[in-house]
């Protein structure tokens, strides 16, 4: 899963080497901890969260088969 | 990726020298100069000008590299086929158990199409639309939607009541749109702000 963000996110943004996901293991959920560069915040969330969510509805795809829920956030 | 270095008089032959290697057009490749050169004075001290030129990856090879590494990580074995590069870049993804991938209405599909059209035109001038279909389901839901058009279409000419049709992509819209277009009794719009833009049919 943390591969998956990691992929999403290194692709999409201009500084892949500051790229890293954390992942923070609950009972019932994964947190997924999706860090980037300042500068390619814009570049993760998109006009009004719209890349966030398409990154959330892929990774939720993946959750889905392990059957987990799986939150990404942003820091 | 492809690249070729090479020396020359002058920068511009040098960069001619490398497009003639990689078979390639200025458009399709990067150059970075090494060395600007020096002519010399009367050919005494002069210094060849050295090119690094890189074929730049076809728009259609990033978006298929993303896909199937994106299937990769979601752990599915799918063949990732070219289907066609003229006005969109179709790519078919095809294997068994992919209804995950397609999701509610699409919904995981347009993000993964989404995703593929970001990372192809990030770096580009030009804008290419990718579409991404998985087994099908796209020509499938086109098909669905036609007849759905068609079907609203004979409503409202026997109820001459408007119909107000549920949300959709822009995509989806223009599907509707064009099978209502050549109807002389309909009109159709698109009223409502994204994601929650709709159509009306209703009498013309």
């Amino acid at each position: 899963m943390i591969e998956l963000v990691e992929y999403i996110a290194k692709a999409l943004v201009d500084h892949p080497e500051n790229v890293s996901v954390n992942q923070v293991e609950g009972e019932q959920s994964i947190i997924l901890e999706l860090k980037v560069d300042p500068e390619d915040m814009g570049k993760v969330i998109g006009k009004q969260g719209r890349i966030a969510k398409a990154i959330r509805t892929v990774v939720k795809a993946a959750a889905a088969k392990e059957g987990k829920r799986v939150v990404v956030e942003i820091i | 990726m492809r690249y070729v270095e090479k020396q020359s008089k002058t920068v511009e032959d040098a960069v001619e020298l490398a497009l003639k290697d990689l078979n390639a057009d200025r458009d399709q490749v990067e150059i970075e100069v090494l060395d600007e050169g020096n002519r010399g004075i009367l050919g005494f001290l002069a210094k060849a000008a050295k090119v690094r030129v890189t074929l730049k990856k076809k728009p259609e090879e990033i978006a298929i590299e993303f896909v199937e590494q994106l299937m990769k990580r979601l752990g599915y074995s799918v063949d990732v086929e070219l289907e066609d590069v003229g006005e969109f870049i179709k790519i078919h993804i095809k294997g068994e158990n992919v209804g995950p991938i397609i999701g509610r209405h699409g919904s995981t599909l347009d993000a993964i199409q989404y995703l593929v059209n970001l990372v192809v035109n990030k770096d580009t001038q030009e804008y290419h639309r990718i579409i991404i279909d998985v087994e099908n389901y796209r020509k499938r839901r086109e098909e669905s939607l036609e007849k759905l058009a068609q079907n609203i279409a004979r409503r409202v000419k026997s109820t001459r009541k408007s119909f107000s049709l549920e949300p959709m992509l822009a995509y989806e819209r223009r599907i509707i749109h064009t099978a209502l277009q050549s109807d002389q009794e309909i009109v159709t719009k698109s009223v409502g702000e994204e994601p929650n833009r709709r159509i009306i049919i209703s009498l013309k």
